[in-house]
């Protein structure tokens, strides 16, 4: 079975998703985050395809353990499954989502061509969340977690992580 | 009664995998020794960020080879429960971090071949490999730039970083030549097409990682000496030691879960 870049998500599902969200970055939902790619009832089961950002990224297992809490809270039965294929895209974050990252203080992911730029060093271009001033340099390609690198701001002088771009 | 071909066939495919995973498993076990004790905090955050990545891979392809095995294995089971012999990682990866110049060496020997690999993979016509490939070939890319960028640093810095950059490439480079060594799952995988010829970018891979250490300054060594036997379960002094404390949870507790 092939999933699409789309994801196939049932309505009525989507109250309870949003009330999921990334460990890691809180005020994520895992809806916003795009790591959900299918979220269907039948049978009295809601059956979930869950996505990984990164191979090994530790959430996984809090966000399905989380998953299959807050649908029982509804008396609803959950089976996660990962899936590994289409991978996942920093694409699939929505608009809202980023604006929640950029507000929590982690800079969004800019254009894979840009984001090449900014890791190599070759340009100013991600902006400070704390000051939204794009005097910045990377302080280290890895960050606190997997898909972010560590950013520092040469007017306010605030360290900050920025969210890769992955494609 | 089960069809002994078919038999052979998933045999192949479950030790071809372990063949690709053992290397992830293994060195994401010796970068994770460095946790806490990285060179700088950004450095470790570095490589046990590496370390995760290949960690996170490793499971996805021991899940796959448990869905196949006719044992009922479990991926924890196949991670924590073979002896050394049973472990098909090459020599390379379990070589130990004797100082930052060979941890960086490693990675960097590893990753050029690992890319490359992964290039390959993501094109199998096997859906769940081609599936781990397509996700690890991004993340190897970040790590493929991470210790190239180091071994320009370190073989471009000061003369005590280019001695010691050079010393653990000169130590290294005879277990690169086992990389491109093909066991009998991957030639009988490679046959079925489903596998691949590592055998194929080995001048690529040579051509690759002499660029970078002669713009590093370094000198590529021109030894002709090649060690290899990790593939076939071979393995060098070191396989032990790190077996002893990757097990060593599973082997006190049995069957103990997180």
């Amino acid at each position: 079975m092939t999933l699409t870049e789309k994801p196939n998500i049932q309505k009525d599902l989507i109250p309870v998703l949003k009330t999921v969200s990334d460990p890691e970055i809180p005020v994520l939902s895992v809806l916003a985050l795009g790591v959900i790619r299918e979220a269907i009832e039948a049978n009295g089961i809601v059956k979930i395809k869950l996505t990984p950002t990164y191979s090994g990224c530790p959430a996984m297992d809090v966000i399905s353990d989380d998953l299959k809490k807050a649908f029982s809270e509804i008396g609803k039965k959950v089976e996660v499954e990962l899936v590994l294929s289409p991978a996942w895209s920093t694409d699939w974050i929505s608009e809202e989502g980023l604006q929640k990252m950029e507000e929590y203080g982690i800079a969004r992911p800019l254009s894979e061509s840009h984001d090449k730029d900014v890791l190599l060093g070759e340009k100013k271009l991600v902006k400070c969340p704390q000051c939204g001033s794009t005097n910045t340099h990377l302080v280290s390609q890895f960050g606190s977690t997997a898909c972010k690198a560590l950013f520092k701001c040469d007017d306010c002088h605030e360290p900050f992580d920025y969210f890769k771009c992955l494609k | 009664m089960p069809n002994p071909l078919i038999q052979m066939k998933n045999q192949n495919l479950y030790n071809y995998i372990l063949t690709i995973a053992d290397n992830s498993l293994i060195l994401a076990q010796r970068l994770g020794e460095l946790c806490g004790h990285g060179p700088s905090l950004e450095t470790d955050i570095a490589l046990t960020n590496i370390s995760l990545d290949l960690l996170g891979q490793t499971r996805s392809y021991y899940q796959y080879a448990a869905k196949i095995s006719e044992e009922n294995k479990s991926e924890d089971d196949i991670a924590l429960l073979r002896i050394e012999r049973e472990y098909r990682n090459c020599l390379l990866v379990e070589q130990p971090n004797t100082h930052f110049g060979y941890v960086i060496g490693r990675q960097f020997l590893f990753d050029f071949y690992h890319f490359m690999l992964m290039e390959k993979l993501q094109n199998s016509p096997d859906e769940i490999l081609s599936a781990i490939a397509k996700k690890g070939i991004k993340e190897v890319s970040y790590h493929k730039r991470f210790s190239s960028d180091w071994v320009k640093r370190l073989g471009d810095g000061t003369e005590e970083s280019n001695k010691k950059m050079q010393e653990a490439i000169n130590d290294l480079w005879r277990f690169t030549d086992e990389l491109f060594y093909m066991t009998d799952a991957e030639k009988e995988m490679s046959k079925e097409g489903i596998g691949i010829e590592v055998s194929s970018f080995k001048e690529k891979y040579y051509k690759e990682v002499s660029e970078v250490l002669k713009e590093s300054a370094l000198t590529v060594p021109e030894n002709k000496y090649f060690t290899k036997g990790g593939k076939e379960g071979v393995h060098s002094e070191h396989m032990g030691y790190i077996l002893a404390e990757l097990q060593y949870m599973q082997r006190t507790y049995p069957n103990m879960e997180w």
